[in-house]
């Protein structure tokens, strides 16, 4: 019948997942929910189709590209940590625990560092760690669809590609991108913050 | 011997008190305020329930049952605010951080998925499957709810199922029978009294409690009536209060016999499942049915597939361009008494209907509104969004853009080139790239 209890022991591996991702009890549970919601034939796991039928993010034009990042490596298959896991670079930053962290410890999920990761490989459409000026094209084509030309849209490309692009490889690697974003204020532009 | 001679005993008065007390009085549309006593008793009681809770609550902390507000602390600023950035306005790497954190939110939690699962309580009601939040308050309170639990099973639930079967049984037979009569005023008349004691039987059946308002609105011959969908009991509600024409896919089993019993003794229009894709085919025989306007109402429900009764999604245009006067209906379900919404992913129909037999009731009002025409220069789709508008107002549901039977299908493509065009708009409307020396 259903009755949902809240105890977040129906998570399986939950203590593992909160040191890795840093998200409080309760925002696991209700993340917990909306994993088990979004599963809508009761799998257990997400597939692409189950994310594809969240209609705001079927009208996103870069929502093929954020269905990607929730299966690197070709996998079908996303289980509650992967989930969490990539919800948890969106992770407003905690002034007081980044002051507080333990230097030997990775780098938390929702570091700046890891939101630009995560920015970067909404464009590196075949990950090999670079931006090449094909690709800058079809990302720029997904966000505009028909409405550009293509001339248009290749000087676009070019022209950020060549701003950004400081060895002259042709393409933008990850230290090139965060270096043309080192003055944007990251943290507040990729926070998403859920409410207790 | 004894045994069985006892048990025999039983089931007599048992079938008597039933015809007597239900059976006969719905016949002739007599309420003879059995219903009445319980819901009030129900009342009492669920206001009791919630006032331990409550004050239950206050010795602990638990987490607020927050039902209605979001999960996310939401930026709803426009593309244009959310994308401005250090420089001028052209394209920028950091544009991509929009469009993620929008994506982003949609996952964690979106308009329309929540519609596709049954309505959070304020204050529980006494069900095991609508207690989320709610813990252990006290001995007596659970003492109410082992009795609510006795009640429900053992007594209403049976007596639930007798009034099922026999209301069900007396349609199929006093439609066949009906049917066989010649068409003739007396055979309508007689169809509608067998149509009308039946479906109040059921609705017995299933302890509803239906309040109707501005019964002068009721729809007409010739006319189609279009009401937001809730679950399969929908039919049944409104049916108790006049008889309609039906429209759907012939279906098999129990729900085909009882298809085509109806079909002897009034018309209604069936399609085959094959006969539903064709969408011109669908409307042509529509229209032939409602050219005489001699036929009773058609009864249509817009949205394609049920919703969870907090809000109305997207009207299919379909039943719009048929012509002919449109009959609004709002229906919207108290859930305290019971949950009657479908949810055709997670239950069968079977199951289904056992959990509305073992909820307390079905309380649900009714409204019918003024009868509404499309106007000059306005198109099917315009129409059917103010037809939505009217309904939701009147029910006090929320109003969706998007469409219900999206969790079958994928979303149209419109939607997606709406957000590309402002953004195109945005990075190429500047007319900076021309402009800029190198």
């Amino acid at each position: 019948m259903g009755s949902r209890s809240s105890h977040a022991a129906k998570i399986p591996d939950v203590d593992s997942i909160r040191r890795e991702t840093g998200f409080s009890q309760a925002s696991l549970l209700r993340l917990y929910h909306r994993f088990r919601a979004l599963d809508r034939t009761g799998k257990g796991y997400l597939s692409r189709l189950d994310l594809q039928q969240i209609e705001a993010l079927a009208v996103n034009p870069l929502g093929d590209r954020i269905i990607d990042s929730f299966f690197p490596d070709g996998s079908l298959r996303l289980d509650f940590p992967g989930f969490v896991r990539v919800l948890a670079h969106f992770r407003p930053v905690d002034e007081e625990e980044d002051g507080n962290r333990d230097p030997k410890e990775p780098e938390p999920l929702n570091s700046r560092m890891n939101k630009l990761r995560f920015a970067f490989q909404l464009y590196d459409l075949d990950r090999d760690g670079k931006i090449s000026r094909h690709e800058m094209l079809q990302v720029l084509r997904l966000m505009v669809g028909v409405q550009v030309t293509e001339e248009q849209l290749e000087s676009i490309a070019d022209r950020t590609v060549q701003e950004a692009d400081e060895d002259g490889d042709g393409a933008v690697s990850f230290l090139e991108f965060t270096k043309s974003l080192e003055k944007m204020n990251i943290e507040q532009k990729m926070s998403i913050r859920i409410l207790k | 011997m004894d045994g069985a001679e006892l048990a025999g005993q039983v089931l007599y008065t048992w079938l008597t008190l039933v015809l007597g007390l239900i059976l006969l009085p719905s016949a002739f549309g007599v309420s003879l305020g059995i219903s009445e006593i319980y819901m009030k008793i129900l009342v009492k009681t669920l206001e009791w329930a919630t006032l331990r809770i409550e004050t239950g609550v206050a010795k602990q902390s638990i987490l607020k049952n927050s039902a209605s507000v979001g999960i996310i602390q939401r930026d709803e600023s426009p593309m244009e605010k959310g994308l401005s950035g250090l420089r001028g306005r052209d394209f920028e790497l950091s544009d991509v951080f929009y469009f993620s954190k929008k994506g982003l939110e949609a996952i964690v939690e979106d308009e329309v998925t929540q519609r596709f699962s049954s309505e959070e309580l304020v204050s529980w009601n006494l069900l095991t499957r609508t207690n989320v939040n709610f813990q252990y308050i006290s001995p007596r309170l659970t003492m109410v709810w082992v009795l609510g639990v006795i009640v429900r099973y053992c007594v209403l639930l049976p007596l639930r199922l007798t009034l099922a079967f026999i209301g069900i049984s007396l349609f199929v037979i006093g439609t066949t029978l009906v049917g066989q009569l010649p068409r003739s005023s007396l055979k309508n008349l007689l169809s509608e009294v067998v149509h009308l004691t039946c479906c109040r039987i059921c609705v017995r059946a299933l302890s509803g409690t239906i309040h109707y308002h501005n019964r002068q609105y009721r729809p007409q011959k010739g006319g189609i009536c279009v009401a937001n969908h809730t679950s399969p009991i929908d039919v049944l509600i409104l049916t108790t209060d006049g008889c309609y024409t039906m429209v759907g896919q012939v279906h098999g089993g129990l729900m085909g016999i009882i298809q085509r019993a109806m079909v002897k003794a009034c018309p209604h229009v069936w399609f085959e499942r094959s006969e539903m894709k064709d969408r011109h085919l669908v409307i042509k025989r529509l229209k032939e049915h409602i050219a005489h306007k001699k036929e009773l109402p058609i009864l249509i429900f817009p949205e394609g597939t049920c919703i969870n009764n907090t809000s109305v999604m997207m009207f299919k245009k379909g039943s719009f361009e048929i012509g002919g006067t449109i009959h609004p209906v709002a229906i919207k379900y108290n859930p305290q008494f019971g949950d009657a919404f479908w949810n055709s992913s997670k239950y069968n129909m079977v199951s289904y209907l056992l959990r509305v037999m073992t909820s307390w009731a079905i309380v649900c009002d009714v409204w019918y509104m003024p009868p509404m025409t499309r106007e000059e220069g306005e198109d099917a789709v315009q129409f059917a969004n103010r037809v939505k508008s009217a309904i939701a107002v009147q029910g006090g549901l929320t109003e969706l853009p998007w469409d219900g039977g999206l969790k079958r299908a994928k979303v149209k493509d419109t939607f997606k080139e709406e957000q590309q065009k402002n953004y195109s708009k945005m990075i190429v409307g500047n007319g900076s790239l021309e402009s800029e020396l190198d």
